[in-house]
């Protein structure tokens, strides 16, 4: 299964158009923060910005520290989120390295799920949906 | 999210105390500049100066806001330290969608801090922190360091903030938004200065739900296409605004040399479009919810030490900067543009209106009005060191001749002559010398901004001189740009955002309301800031326009100074016209 990746960071201009669809398609809310991949930029607007987002763990320490099994690894990285067996306890958000599961104050959580929506609404080309066995060594996808 | 009133922030500097507000009248203000003039009849006093403390600066946003591509402006309302009187200005960056997410439609500051001051507000936050320690700090540091000090909420929040232009009151001090966009003109860092505020951080930490239909997202979808599929986006996403300097120069419609010129064939080569973008172009950037990216960012860099050692800065540009601080002041290379603009940025000065009021210093000066003993450095066009350093007087108010010039042009030049000279048109001109129609526009306009109507347009495509329907045009023109500045849209997507789309927008967002009232709404609106603006002292009669306009040669020949008065005329006759007619209505 592909996975969302981000090679092209750098030509980012933080329009947020990406969270902003990934709200909006795959959460049907209005946000740039509930979201599975939300931009922040990195130390001001003048050094650039980074897409913070899952890069498909396998395992998935989420998966793992999930006690309800509402997120199981996905095949190829990342997780399957089953949104009706999560209770909302955030055990997840901290074992995440990457910081890419973020919890509102309801407690849900947003994070990846490699579906790919948001791919289409970038301007400069900056997020691919690639194979993970086409990544090849050295390429930068975070 | 959708709501038929607004929830609007009030926040007490001098008491440190805020309030939720609850405002009624949606379907009739829909918000932005429709909000902002309402916000400003319920907490402004139109009797009382700009500098009195009770009196409020305004932040407004708009049903569509973040919610459909472009809708990324904020309007900021105040009454301008520039000519006292209420006036509106508009700038994109984070804000917009930061207040939207930070739940509230409107936001209003009302009187002043005991000591200088920063405020955060977030959609469960609000904290007001004494930050003397920034007293007199520039734009760039006061950033920095305010992101510091904020929690979290990077790329999610909006950080406005103004430098030394605003503290000492000098009528062009812009308000930095988010480092690379700016609520420029008519002084809105004044304002913030006055209250003790040095800068306010918009966190966007709220969330909401979306419509459960379809229409929704098909309508975006469709919208999407045409913002980012259409010429249009080409032209602000290539070259950007800049590409016009070319252009305009090419038709003798580009200032050059306070006014001396309209057109100069071989500077041009130095500062156009393609120009910056091959010399000098760094990188672009966005507004949020904007994919278009218009943002041009240039660098400059310092040689600090004699063994090779620089410093860079990032300096955004755009065509009114650049004719501004470039063709204005006859400095035709793109490095000596962004070195001028970058200190314009450092003390947070309007760079349209410091560069503007820089070349008639340098005209007074030729002419021997003034001395080295006013301007403290020669000023000579085309030499860029001389107003690098001119940039940092005016903005920190350097003498009495730098204080003074920072009120205005003509402020300066009732003291020192040369007002015939002075390029200003209501406040120091933009970058079209299109014509007849431009001038009479900008000069009565409600902002004294091209933005107001397209006369700068109109003048380009017509060559008769009928001032009826010249003016009928005008008229007929601004109510759409009310409706867009109300949602609140950038002006560049007017195209795409007809009256028919915003209405489907809204519609599909559930501001049937809204919809329902949309054709009258733009006239409406339009009335009421016009209102605001004649009961704090706008009189058509009392603008001046210096001589300078009339000896201008366009693409069409010499201006037709008896049709520019027509024009001028005409256009304060209806525009006093319309506001008595609104009051007659409602009496």
């Amino acid at each position: 299964m592909k996975i969302l990746t981000a090679p092209h960071m750098e030509r980012c201009i933080g329009c947020h158009s990406c969270s902003l669809a990934c709200a909006r398609l795959v959460h049907k809310r209005l946000s740039w923060e509930t979201a599975g991949i939300r931009i922040h930029s990195t130390g001001g607007l003048s050094t650039g910005f980074s897409a913070k987002r899952c890069l498909a763990c396998d395992p998935a320490p989420c998966a793992a520290a999930c006690p309800t099994g509402a997120l199981a690894q996905r095949k190829g990285g990342g997780i399957i989120f089953k949104k009706k067996l999560c209770i909302q306890c955030g055990q997840c958000v901290p074992v995440c390295p990457v910081e890419a599961i973020m919890q509102d104050r309801d407690g849900w959580i947003y994070v990846c799920i490699h579906c790919g929506q948001c791919v289409d609404f970038c301007p400069h080309d900056c997020l691919e949906m690639r194979d993970p066995e086409s990544v090849e060594l050295g390429e930068v996808i975070a | 999210m959708n709501r038929p009133y607004f929830r609007v922030l009030e926040v007490d500097l001098s008491t440190g105390k805020s309030k939720l507000h609850r405002i009624d009248g949606r379907a009739e203000a829909i918000g932005g500049s429709g909000l902002a003039a309402l916000l400003f009849e319920r907490f402004g006093r139109v009797d009382l100066g700009w500098n009195e403390e009770e009196q409020p600066f305004i932040l407004a946003i708009g049903p569509l806001t973040g919610a459909f591509p472009w809708m990324s402006k904020t309007v900021a309302a105040f009454k301008s330290p520039y000519h006292d009187q209420y006036t509106e200005s508009h700038a994109g960056g984070r804000s917009a969608l930061a207040l939207k997410f930070a739940d509230l439609d409107g936001l209003v500051i009302t009187g002043r801090a005991g000591r200088l001051s920063s405020l955060e507000i977030g959609s469960r936050s609000i904290v007001i922190k004494d930050v003397s320690f920034m007293k007199g700090m520039d734009a760039y540091a006061s950033g920095k360091l305010l992101r510091r000090m904020s929690r979290g909420g990077s790329g999610h929040r909006s950080i406005l903030r103004i430098g030394p232009s605003g503290e000492i009151g000098s009528a062009m001090a812009c308000i930095n938004a988010d480092t690379y966009r700016h609520f420029g003109r008519l002084g809105g860092g004044a304002v913030l200065g006055n209250k003790n505020l040095k800068g306010i951080i918009i966190q966007g930490d709220g969330s909401f739900e979306l419509p459960d239909n379809s229409e929704y997202k098909k309508l975006f979808a469709r919208v999407y296409e045409q913002v980012t599929a259409t010429r249009m986006m080409h032209k602000y996403h290539s070259l950007g605004t800049p590409a016009n300097l070319q252009a305009l120069d090419d038709i003798k419609s580009l200032p050059w040399r306070n006014l001396q010129q309209t057109s100069d064939p071989e500077g041009i080569k130095g500062i156009n479009g393609q120009r910056f973008a091959d010399d000098a172009l760094l990188r672009n950037g966005a507004c949020s919810g904007c994919p278009v990216g218009c943002i041009h960012i240039g660098y400059v860099r310092e040689k600090f030490s004699e063994d090779n050692r620089y410093i860079y800065r990032q300096v955004a540009y755009d065509y009114e900067p650049v004719f501004s601080c470039g063709t204005m002041l006859g400095v035709t290379e793109t490095f000596d543009v962004l070195n001028i603009l970058d200190v314009m940025e450092k003390v947070s000065l309007d760079s349209m209106s410091g560069g503007v009021a820089l070349a008639w210093a340098t005209e007074a000066s030729a002419r021997g009005l003034i001395s080295e003993k006013e301007t403290i450095v020669k000023l000579a066009f085309g030499e860029a060191e001389g107003y690098r350093q001119a940039a940092r007087y005016l903005g920190t108010g350097a003498n009495t001749f730098y204080r003074l010039l920072g009120q205005g042009t003509l402020k300066a030049a009732e003291e020192y002559g040369g007002a015939e000279f002075g390029c200003v048109l209501g406040q120091e001109m933009a970058g079209y010398a299109t014509g007849e129609l431009f001038f009479a526009a900008q000069s009565l306009g409600f902002r004294h901004s091209h933005l107001d109507t397209g006369g700068y347009s109109y003048d380009q495509k017509h060559e008769e001189k009928d001032v009826d329907k010249a003016v009928d045009f005008l008229m007929a023109d601004e109510p759409g740009r009310c409706l867009l500045t109300s949602m609140v849209s950038c002006l560049f997507a007017r195209s795409v955002y007809t009256e028919e789309v915003l209405g489907e927008c809204l519609h599909a967002l559930g501001y049937g309301e809204v919809t329902d009232k949309l054709a009258a709404a733009g006239e409406r609106i339009r009335a009421r800031r016009w209102r605001l603006r004649f009961a704090t002292g706008f009189k058509p009669e009392d603008i001046v326009l210096p001589k300078r306009f009339y000896k201008v040669t366009t693409w069409k020949g010499p201006v037709d100074g008896d049709y520019l008065d027509g024009l001028r005329r005409e256009y304060g006759r209806r525009l006093t016209e319309l506001v008595k007619e609104g009051v007659d209505s409602e009496t």
